[in-house]
C-alpha cells in the first residue's frame, strides 16, 4: 500500500471508474477501503461497494438529466417555457413516483446493510478475548485468558519513512482463523481503536466497555489508528495488529508468559536498586511512556503540559512524596494519567528517580520499589 | 450610506426618517439595518473562518507537524466549525432573512423590533468571547491549554481543557441566546404580519424555508444551551454527568449535543434551498415545479431531522434496534432530499433558462448536492459508517453537503438579491468568473478527502504518515485557491456597494414566476419603511 504511492494517483484517479463500476479492490493505491483480511470485513467492503455502485448510477443519472436540460432549454437557442408543465399528469403524480422510487432503493439497501449489521452484533463465543485500552497516547491490550499484556507505543521514525506514524514497538498479536472478541475501554478520554482490515469500529469509552469481534483469514501485519480526537497526542496513537498463525502464537504467548514473570519477579523482590540501575531503567520507562508530553528534555509544552525540568516537585528536596503521588494517581482534571495500575513499582520507582536527577534537576534522592508500594 | 440618502429626500413627507450616524445601526429596530449588520457580521467572520481553514490546510500539505503545536492545530479545527457555523452561515441566512421576510410578505418590519435588535448584538459579543477563548492560554498562561476538542467538545477531553473552554461555552450561550430569540421573532411575523391575502401556501418557498428553520432552531438551541451547561457544571461545580466514575456518562453528553446537532445541519441547508426555491424558478422564467411537495417535504426533512440524531454515533455501542431504527430513519431522509432536489431539476425542464450568476450557483448546488446525499446515504448504512467513521471521509461528505447545500445557496442568494439591496447591479463578467473559480476549486478541495478518508486517514490530525500526502497536497492547493476567490467576492459586493448600473425594480427578467413575493413591487433599494399600506396579492 505504501510502496506504490509515489505512482499511485494518477492511477488512482485513471482507474476509479472502473474500480467503481466493477466493485474491484485496488487497495494497493490507497483510494478506497484497504482490502478486507477477516470475514466480517469483507461483508462490510462488499456492502460499501454495493452503496458505492448504487450512489454511481444515481450520479450519473442526475447529472445526465441536467446536463441534457442545460441543453435543451436554454433562453438563447429560442426555448419557450411551458408555464403548464407543473400541472401536465407528470407534474401531478412525480411527488408520489420518484419518492416511491426512491423508498425501493433504499429499502433495498437497508434490508442489505441490517443483515451485515446482525453479523457484526453477533456475541458468539470467542477463541481470544483482547481488553483494548486506549489511552494518552498509547494502546495497552490485555489478553484476559492469559494475563498477558501488551503496551503499544508510536515508534519514532523520520516523515519520510513508509511507516511514519504507522508503526509501534510491540504490537498486538493475534491468531488467523480464530474467532477473537475484542473489549474495548479508555482510561482517560475517549479513543477509537481502528483497522479497516480486520474490525469494524467501536469506541473506546472510559468507564464503560464496547465490544467488537474479528476472524482474521490472512496472516499479515494491519495497521490502523485512532479515530476519537483524544487531545495533541492523537495523530500519534497507530494500532498495529500482526496475525500469525495459531502455532505461532501459542509459542509468542509461551515466551511473553516466561519474560512477564522475569520481570514481576524483579519488581517485587526487596532488592535496593543502585542509582545507575534506576536511572538507566527509568529512562527506558520515560522514552516510553513520559516524553510524547512532556519532551525529550523534560521542558514540556508551555501552557499544556508542565515542564519537568526545574518543576517544582520535580526538584524539591523534600518533594519526593508529592512527585511519587502524582505518578501513581495522575491528577484529575489533566491529560496527566494515574501510572499505578499501568506501570510496576520498579518502572515508577526507575522513572522517578531518573525525573528528579535529570536535565539539571538536582534532588538527589534516590527512590526504592517499596516507597512505591508504600504510597499506592 | 447611499441607501439612506436617497430615500430620505424620496420620503420626506415622514415626519421621521432614520436616525443618523452610529446611532442608526447601534440602535437600530429596522429590518433592513439589522439584516445589513447580519450580513456584514458573516462576511467578517467568514474571512476569519477562512483563515483558520487556510491554516488548517497549511499544517497538513506535508506530512510533519511544521506550524504549531498540536494543541493549536486542534484549537483552529474547533473554530473553524465554530465560526463557520455560528458566525457565518446563521447570521448570513438570518440576515436575508431580516432583509427579504417582511419584504416577501408584505410586512412593514419584524414583529419584534428591539428583540431584533438585542439578537443581532449578541452576536458580537459572542464572537468577542469566542475569540477570548483562542487567546486564553496566552493571556492567562498557566490555565490550561487550546480548546482542542472539535465542535463537539466531547467530553472527558473537555472536562480536561482550560479557561478557554468556559469562554466557548459562554460564546455558545450567547450564539444559542442570539438563535432562540431571532427565530422567535421570524416565527412571529410569518403567522402574524402577512399582507391579509397573502395565505401560507401563497408564501414564497424562502418564507417556508425559514419557518421550518425557525421552528428547529427553538426546538434544538435550549438542548445544546443544557448540554454545555452540565458541561461547565461537570468543570467547576463537582457533578459528574459526563463521568463514568462517578456515575454519569460520557456518551450521555454525545447525545445531548447531536440531538441539537444533526437539525442545525437543516438549519443550515434549509434557507439555502429557500432561495434555490427563488432563483431556479426565475432564471428558468416558469414556475416552481411541485411547490406543495416542496413546502411538505421541507416539513417532512425538519420533522425526520429530529429523530435521527445518534447516527454520528453509530460506534458507541448502541442495541441492535436503536442501530437498525436511527440507520432506517437517516436512510429514508433521501425521500425528501430527494424529491427536492427532483423538484428543482423539473422547474429547470421544459424551461427557458439563462445563467446569470445566481443561476450557475444553483445548479452546482443540485449537482454537489445530490453528491453529497449520496455519500451520505453510505454513511448512513451503519456497518460501513463504523469504516468510514471519523475518517477525511466524513469530512468531504458534509463540506459537500454544507458548502454547497448552504454556503453556495446563501451566495446564490446575495448575487440574487445584491441589486435589491444596493439599488445597484453587481459586475455580471466578475460574478461568473467567481462563480467558476469558487466551484472549481472547491471541488479540488474536497473531492480528494474521500478517497484519502477511505483509505483510512483519520480527522483532526494535525499529522499524517506519508501515504496520504498526494491527496492532501491537491486538496491544499485546491483550498488556497477556493480562499483565494473569496477576496473577488469582497471586491465585487464592495464595487456593487459603492455603484454602478442602476438596478430596476425587478432586476432579474423572469422575478416574480412561481415566486409570489412582494419585493419586486418595490423599489430598488427599498424605502426605509417598506409597506406604509398592506399590499394586494392575486
Amino acid at each position: 500500500m505504501v510502496s506504490k504511492n509515489k505512482t499511485g494517483l494518477p492511477a488512482a484517479l485513471l482507474l476509479l471508474p472502473l474500480g467503481l463500476l466493477t466493485g474491484v479492490a485496488r487497495a494497493d493505491y490507497g483510494y478506497n477501503l484497504p482490502e478486507p483480511a477477516a470475514t466480517l470485513t469483507q461483508e462490510i467492503f462488499d456492502l460499501h461497494m454495493l452503496t458505492t455502485i448504487v450512489g454511481t448510477i444515481i450520479m450519473v443519472i442526475v447529472t445526465a438529466m441536467i446536463v441534457y436540460a442545460l441543453y435543451a432549454f436554454r433562453h438563447d437557442k429560442g426555448a419557450v417555457p411551458d408555464q403548464e408543465f407543473h400541472n401536465s399528469w407528470f407534474g401531478q403524480w412525480a411527488w408520489v413516483l420518484v419518492p416511491v422510487i426512491v423508498l425501493g432503493i433504499d429499502l433495498s439497501i437497508a434490508s442489505s446493510a441490517s443483515s451485515t449489521l446482525s453479523s457484526v452484533e453477533d456475541r458468539s463465543k470467542a477463541d481470544v478475548t483482547v481488553k483494548v485500552i486506549g489511552s494518552q497516547w498509547k494502546w495497552t491490550y490485555e489478553y484476559m485468558d492469559d494475563g498477558i499484556k501488551v503496551v503499544s507505543n508510536l515508534k519514532k521514525l523520520e516523515p519520510t519513512d513508509p511507516l511514519y506514524l504507522r508503526d509501534v514497538d510491540d504490537p498486538l498479536v493475534l491468531p488467523t482463523g480464530q474467532r477473537v472478541r475484542f473489549l474495548l475501554t479508555s482510561s482517560d478520554v475517549l479513543h477509537n481503536w481502528g483497522i479497516a482490515e480486520i474490525v469494524p469500529k467501536k469506541i473506546n469509552i472510559p468507564g464503560y466497555i464496547n465490544e467488537t469481534w474479528t476472524h482474521i483469514t490472512k496472516e499479515g501485519t494491519y495497521r490502523g489508528q485512532c479515530y476519537e480526537n483524544c487531545g495533541a497526542g492523537h495523530a500519534f496513537m497507530p494500532a498495529v495488529v500482526r496475525a500469525v498463525s495459531p502455532a505461532e502464537y501459542q509459542q509468542w504467548k509461551t515466551e511473553r508468559k516466561t519474560q512477564h514473570a522475569q520481570a514481576a519477579a524483579e519488581a517485587s523482590s526487596d532488592k535496593v536498586w543502585a542509582k545507575e540501575e534506576l536511572m538507566a531503567k527509568g529512562q527506558e520507562v520515560y522514552t516510553k511512556n513520559c516524553l510524547a508530553c512532556h519532551q525529550a528534555q523534560g521542558q514540556g509544552i508551555p501552557g499544556v503540559f508542565p515542564a519537568l525540568a526545574g518543576g517544582k516537585i520535580t526538584n524539591g528536596a523534600g518533594a519526593a512524596a508529592d512527585h511519587i503521588n502524582i505518578v501513581v494517581k495522575g491528577k484529575t482534571g489533566t491529560a496527566m494519567a494515574a501510572w499505578g495500575p499501568q506501570l510496576n513499582d520498579l518502572d515508577i520507582a526507575a522513572v522517578v528517580t531518573f525525573e528528579r536527577n535529570s536535565w539539571g534537576n538536582t534532588a538527589g534522592d534516590v527512590v526504592q520499589p517499596k516507597d512505591i508500594k508504600a504510597a499506592r | 450610506m447611499s441607501v439612506a440618502t436617497a430615500h430620505d429626500d424620496h420620503h420626506d413627507s415622514h415626519d421621521h426618517g432614520p436616525p443618523k450616524g452610529w446611532q442608526r445601526w447601534v440602535y437600530s429596530t429596522n429590518h433592513k439595518d439589522i439584516g445589513t449588520m447580519y450580513l456584514f457580521f458573516a462576511l467578517f467572520m467568514l474571512f476569519f473562518g477562512g483563515a483558520m481553514a487556510m491554516y488548517i490546510r497549511a499544517e497538513l500539505f506535508m506530512p510533519g507537524v511544521q506550524l504549531a503545536n498540536p494543541d493549536f492545530y486542534n484549537n483552529m479545527v474547533t473554530d473553524h466549525a465554530l465560526v463557520m457555523v455560528f458566525g457565518m452561515v446563521m447570521p448570513a441566512a438570518a440576515g436575508m432573512a431580516n432583509w427579504m421576510i417582511p419584504l416577501m410578505i408584505g410586512a412593514p418590519d419584524m414583529a419584534l423590533p428591539r428583540l431584533n435588535n438585542l439578537s443581532f448584538w449578541l452576536l458580537p459579543a459572542a464572537a468577542i468571547m469566542l475569540i477570548l477563548s483562542i487567546l486564553a492560554p496566552y493571556l492567562f498562561p498557566g490555565t490550561g491549554g487550546p480548546v482542542n476538542t472539535g465542535w463537539t467538545l466531547l467530553p472527558p477531553l473537555s472536562i480536561q481543557n482550560g479557561i478557554g473552554m468556559d469562554f466557548t461555552i459562554f460564546a455558545i450561550h450567547m450564539l444559542g441566546i442570539s438563535s432562540i430569540l431571532a427565530s422567535i421573532n421570524i416565527v412571529t411575523t410569518i403567522l402574524n404580519m402577512r399582507a391579509p391575502t397573502m395565505t401560507m401556501m401563497k408564501m414564497p418557498l424562502f418564507v417556508w424555508a425559514w419557518f421550518f428553520t425557525a421552528l428547529l432552531l427553538i426546538a434544538v438551541m435550549p438542548v445544546l444551551a443544557g448540554a454545555v451547561t452540565m458541561l461547565l457544571f461537570d468543570r467547576h461545580f463537582g457533578t459528574s454527568f459526563f463521568d463514568a466514575a462517578g456515575g454519569g456518562d460520557p456518551i450521555l453528553f454525545q447525545h445531548l449535543f447531536w440531538f441539537f446537532g444533526h437539525p442545525e445541519v437543516y438549519v443550515l441547508l434549509l434557507p439555502s434551498i429557500g432561495v434555490l426555491g427563488l432563483v431556479i424558478p426565475t432564471f428558468a422564467r416558469k414556475p416552481l415545479f411541485g411547490y406543495k411537495a416542496l413546502v411538505y417535504g421541507m416539513g417532512v426533512l425538519a420533522v425526520l431531522g429530529m429523530v435521527v440524531w445518534a447516527h454520528h454515533q453509530y460506534t458507541i455501542g448502541m442495541s441492535l434496534w436503536a442501530t437498525n431504527y436511527f440507520m432506517i430513519g437517516t436512510i429514508l431522509i433521501s425521500i425528501p432530499v430527494g424529491l427536492m432536489l427532483m423538484n428543482f431539476i423539473f422547474t429547470m425542464w421544459r424551461g427557458s433558462m439563462t445563467f446569470e450568476t445566481p443561476m450557475l450557483f444553483g445548479i452546482a448546488i443540485i449537482l454537489m448536492f445530490s453528491f453529497a446525499g449520496v455519500t451520505g446515504v453510505m454513511l448512513a448504512v451503519v456497518p460501513a459508517d463504523m469504516q468510514y467513521h471519523d475518517t477525511m471521509f466524513v469530512v468531504a461528505h458534509f463540506h459537500y453537503a454544507l458548502i454547497p447545500g448552504a454556503v453556495f445557496g446563501l451566495y446564490a442568494g446575495v448575487f440574487y438579491w445584491l441589486p435589491k439591496w444596493t439599488g445597484h447591479m453587481y459586475d455580471e463578467r466578475l460574478g461568473k468568473i467567481f462563480f467558476w473559480w469558487t466551484t472549481i476549486s472547491f471541488n479540488i478541495t474536497f473531492f480528494p478527502q474521500h478517497f484519502s478518508g477511505l483509505a483510512g486517514m483519520p480527522r483532526r490530525i494535525v499529522d499524517y504518515s506519508i501515504q496520504y500526502t498526494e491527496f492532501n497536497v491537491i486538496s491544499s492547493i485546491g483550498g488556497f485557491l477556493f480562499g483565494l476567490s473569496h477576496l473577488l467576492f469582497l471586491y465585487i459586493i464592495i464595487q456593487t456597494i459603492r455603484g454602478g448600473q442602476k438596478a430596476p425594480d425587478k432586476p432579474w427578467e423572469g422575478s416574480q414566476i412561481g415566486t409570489p413575493g412582494l419585493e419586486w413591487t418595490l423599489p430598488s433599494p427599498p424605502p426605509f419603511h417598506s409597506f406604509t399600506q398592506a399590499p394586494v396579492v392575486k
